[in-house]
């Protein structure tokens, strides 16, 4: 394949993943950018050209130790439902924008520890970049079938190299708040990680099914290759050891190589996201490690003895075929896993590089007096620079140093470098006693170890027999020797140097955190750490600050930043979320918080605790006078919660309160309701009673006799009534009481209704009425006068609302065992189903009663309720109008259970 | 002589009134409810009109309302006469245009001079 036909296809390949970016951009609050799937894909970031490449040169020439990088994180990633929500939830409540911010603001953020992180990381990822540049020259050339050319601007992996890193410093600089999200770059490096492994899977599948005849086939040829059963045992004790010891390396590196911790927490938008990546990202590493093993081996059996570079076995095998799309796809599959690592490295270093060197070392007085724009302006031009800067200088580290070097060994070295952090980092989870003093001395031991151990022998030339200082030690001092250090001679040196220096990185942490104290702000940002689960909601509730600021101080500072809209917003929500009055002046230790808060994505967090200290003057805190504010400050969270939820218990209950004042309320009114009727209903027999005296008073003697007769017949009624009615109103107040007493004895009931229609059989008679009774002898327990008020009432309705020209009664019992059933049928015009219930009320009158008001108290049906309850039995009335009513009441049988 | 048209469901009520306004010279008719009172008051036109509040079907205060929208019926005095004694009942009778309220029990003599003025 042509160099010009490649760089065509690249060029197309590129655009492509530029208008991804572009589109997941515009589009970065849908579900398409912002889901599980693309966070758990953009983890995948870690596997590098090394993973794709590299793999299988290992597996190649060493067997099964390739496994160590990917069984390392499989075994960890269960914890991140833990660990790594954790580090989310610090993160973003303290607008963490890489690991340098999360370890320095740890250890009461230190402005140096942040540089050192940075310097480290720096170390650490450039030449690590340098092997994914090199890895796509070493490809492009194998495509190409070119030579490496040592004049840089007739290689055209410089071009590559240089468009690289436009590409990434436009896109990774679009927002000046580095704790901003990137969906474009993360979009990208998601769909990367798809096809890395796709055209991976594609080119296994080649070699296993379509040049081999499947794995066993593989296995039997490769079995006879010399060395094959050395290469894959473990073997002895050492090997395990190695193995062992890289497991761990890998399991630090899944956490703080800053491209992990870029899109594993700066990236992250949900807390939920992590449930999809804890699965989806360790079945993504072994899918990606299925096919590594047939193709080393396929390799080592195809090209036996022509002393290829093993790494390359995935290229050179299609190749091998005359296959050049396989080819091509491989490539790009290769290029993929370089450029989202290199781009998603330089992103996150350069922002280490802006944040926390160059700012606050120097450059932050430049952004003293600026306007926002040009602050802005400057801090996103510095980091484009950095990231360019980055990029092309891992290009020049490759052209120089590490054309030896496998890519695995160079990767290693990295990750050694990076587990420097280890202890700082893990100890800030989940140790508060772990100090600034105790991670700075741990990690500048542990660094100049490994620089000792690793750096300086690779950088003198591993392979380079002659030097003494690998092979005698330095000045002959067989002790210092460095790759057998102090005489440890079993390792190889890459966990050799591992071991040595994260030994003595561990050991002076834990020993100086222990000896030496830290300070205020130390033991602050510990507490907050540790428990960040219970400061998640307020956290500026935990920062504790003493001084005084003015907060018009801070406003003009923030201003300068986030310009004047943000501020007065970001203000504005403040406020409101802690309730507080905005002409207050002074600052609270929650305003510097959340002041620090709002610079720290854009200038880091060593940067924005000095230039809000500029304004703010902060009195000294003694270590006891944090821990008691603490102590207080989650009491009072406590206390907070007993008191919500107190107030809900009376909250609660005053509205129980309201309920039962609204019932009183309404039983009020019926009482008034009540008297109102019972004195209305009293005063209409005194008015007649009146009128009629007055007339017999006045006239004397000029009335007729007959009419005389009238009124005082009229006097007598009306006085009779006015008794029933206080009559009735005194019963019914005694059975509403509970003073009436029933008076129970056996009685026949037929006998009792008997009895009852004789005292009006008058009425009866007059109105021509006739009455069907079907008499049955069952005798229960009542009290007799009672229950004859009942049955006399009920007829009295009946004869009255009986039709007026055949007016029938039928009166019925019936035994059903447990009850006695009495039921009174007329049938006159029947009640409306609205009156059933309400008839039994006291004075209740229809409101479309088509009668004449009948002559009654309004009580009677009242009062037969009240001795019917009072009995245990029920009352009702059925009617279908124009066919009548029928009055129910039932009576218990205690019969049935009493022998007599 | 003069029309009186007497509303009340209660019989011995009635009776007495209807024996004293016939003595001083008037023309009574009487009704027992307020539908009663509306048809009689389709074909006569009285200069006054007793009127109780409470009755079944249509009651006192629903019937003024009937009474006060028939323009043939703008002359008659009207007269509440109820067991109903609350300031806010004698204050709805008499915002309804009713002329007078007057509080039962009552007395007869007075009631009548009360009827004269107001016709006089």
């Amino acid at each position: 394949m042509s160099s010009v036909g490649l760089l065509l296809i690249l060029f197309l390949y590129v655009s492509i993943l530029f208008y991804i970016a572009h589109w997941a951009e515009k589009k970065r609050h849908s579900k398409w950018t912002n889901n599980p799937y693309i966070y758990s894909l953009s983890l995948a970031v870690y596997c590098t050209a090394w993973t794709y490449y590299g793999s299988i040169g290992v597996a190649a020439d060493s067997g099964l130790s390739y496994l160590t990088i990917y069984l390392g994180p499989i075994i960890i990633i269960p914890t991140w439902m833990i660990i790594l929500k954790r580090i989310i939830r610090i993160s973003r409540v303290n607008k963490i924008s890489s690991i340098a911010d999360f370890i320095s603001l740890r250890y009461g953020n230190s402005r140096f520890l942040g540089a050192l992180v940075t310097l480290i990381c720096v170390f650490g990822i450039l030449p690590y970049i340098s092997l994914q540049l090199k890895s796509i020259s070493d490809t492009f050339y194998i495509v190409t079938k070119t030579q490496y050319s040592s004049n840089i601007f007739s290689d055209t992996t410089t071009y590559v190299c240089i468009a690289l890193a436009l590409f990434a410093s436009y896109y990774g600089t679009k927002y000046v708040d580095a704790s901003e999200k990137r969906s474009g770059i993360v979009t990208a490096v998601a769909m990367e990680s798809i096809l890395k492994l796709v055209f991976f899977l594609i080119i296994g599948i080649y070699v296993t099914y379509f040049v081999f005849d499947g794995f066993g086939d593989i296995y039997t040829k490769a079995a006879v290759l010399k060395d094959f059963d050395k290469k894959n045992t473990i073997g002895d004790l050492t090997n395990g050891i190695n193995w062992l010891f890289l497991c761990i390396l890998s399991t630090f590196a899944i956490f703080l190589l800053p491209r992990q911790f870029h899109t594993a927490i700066v990236e992250n938008n949900k807390e939920t996201h992590i449930r999809t990546a804890i699965w989806l990202f360790p079945l993504y590493l072994l899918l990606f490690n299925l096919f590594v093993f047939p193709i080393a081996w396929g390799g080592n059996i195809l090209f036996e003895g022509q002393g290829l570079n093993s790494d390359t076995y995935s290229l050179l095998i299609p190749q091998h075929f005359n296959n050049n799309v396989l080819t091509v796809i491989v490539f790009l599959g290769g290029f993929s896993a370089a450029i989202s690592m290199i781009i998603v490295s330089s992103i996150a270093l350069a922002t280490m590089l802006s944040n926390n060197l160059l700012i606050p070392y120097g450059f932050i007085g430049a952004l003293q007096n600026k306007s926002s724009e040009k602050n802005r302006k400057r801090i996103v031009n510095s980091r484009k620079i950095g990231i360019f800067s980055l990029i092309i200088l891992a290009y020049a580290i490759y052209r120089i140093f590490i054309l030896d070097y496998s890519l695995v060994s160079i990767g290693l070295v990295s990750f050694v470098l990076i587990a420097q952090l280890a202890p700082a980092f893990f100890g800030a989870l989940f140790w508060k006693r772990g100090s600034k003093k105790g991670a700075v001395t741990g990690i500048i031991l542990g660094f100049s170890i490994s620089l000792y151990t690793l750096l300086i022998p690779y950088a003198i030339g591993v392979t380079k027999s002659t030097s003494t200082f690998i092979k005698n030690g330095p000045w002959g001092i067989e002790l210092l020797k460095p790759f057998h250090l102090f005489g440890l001679d079993y390792l190889e040196p890459i966990t050799h140097a591992f071991f040595w220096s994260l030994f003595v990185n561990t050991i002076s942490f834990l020993a100086i955190s222990v000896s030496f104290k830290g300070n205020y702000r130390e033991r602050n940002y510990a507490e907050m750490f540790v428990d960040i689960d219970k400061y998640i909601t307020n956290h500026e509730n935990a920062f504790v600050w003493k001084g005084t600021a003015y907060i018009s101080d801070i406003q003009k500072v923030l201003q300068r930043f986030l310009g004047e809209e943000r501020t007065k917003r970001a203000l504005g929500i403040f406020n409101l979320k802690y309730n507080i009055d905005k002409n207050i002046a002074t600052a609270d230790p929650r305003f510097i918080k959340f002041a620090e808060n709002l610079l720290t994505g854009h200038i880091g967090t060593a940067s924005a605790k000095i230039l809000i200290s500029s304004v703010a003057k902060e009195d000294k805190i003694s270590l006891p006078e944090v821990l008691r504010i603490l102590e207080e400050s989650k009491e009072n969270i406590i206390i907070n919660k007993k008191l919500t939820d107190t107030s809900n218990e009376l909250k609660k209950i005053s509205e129980q309160l309201k309920n039962a004042n609204q019932e009183l309320i309404n039983k009020d009114i019926q009482k008034d309701e009540f008297l109102d009727t019972v004195t209305h209903e009293l005063r209409t027999p005194i008015t007649a009673i009146r009128a009629a005296t007055e007339i017999l008073h006045d006239d004397d003697d000029d009335i007729p006799k007959e009419v005389r007769k009238q009124f005082l017949k009229s006097i007598i009624s009306e006085s009779d009534r006015l008794n029933r009615l206080i009559d009735k109103i005194l019963d019914l107040e005694k059975f509403e009481t509970g003073k009436q007493k029933l008076y129970l004895s056996k009685n026949d009931i037929t006998k009792t209704i008997v009895n009852t229609l004789d005292s009006v059989k008058q009425l009866i008679i007059n109105q021509n009425i006739t009455v069907e009774f079907i008499k049955t002898e069952i005798k229960v327990f009542y009290d007799e006068e009672r229950i004859i008020q009942v049955i006399h009432n009920l007829l009295s309705n009946a004869i009255k609302f009986c039709s007026k020209t055949d007016g029938k009664i039928t009166i019925s019992i019936i035994d059903k065992k447990d009850v006695i059933k009495v039921s009174i049928h007329n049938n006159g015009a029947g009640i409306k189903a609205d009156d059933f219930e309400p008839i039994f009320d006291k004075f209740y009158q229809s409101r479309d009663q088509n009668v004449k008001k009948p002559i009654g108290s309004g009580l009677g049906l009242a009062i037969c309720k009240q001795i019917i309850e009072h009995h245990k039995g029920k009352i009702w009335v059925e009617s279908t109008p124009q066919k009548g009513a029928t009055f129910i009441f039932t009576l218990p049988n205690y019969n049935t259970t009493e022998n007599e | 002589m003069n029309k009186i048209l007497i509303v009340d469901d209660e019989p011995n009520i009635v009776m007495s009134l209807e024996y004293t306004f016939k003595k001083n010279n008037f023309e009574v008719f009487i009704a027992r409810d307020g539908q009663e009172a509306l048809d009689i008051l389709n074909n006569q036109l009285p200069d006054v009109i007793i009127l109780d509040v409470m009755m079944p079907m249509v009651d006192g205060f629903a019937t003024l309302e009937q009474i006060k929208k028939d323009e043939r019926l703008q002359h008659c005095k009207v007269i509440f006469l109820s067991a109903k004694n609350k300031e806010k009942d004698i204050e709805k009778g008499l915002s309804l245009g009713a002329n007078l309220y007057v509080v039962k029990p009552f007395s007869l003599k007075k009631l009548v001079e009360q009827v004269q003025n107001l016709i006089q």
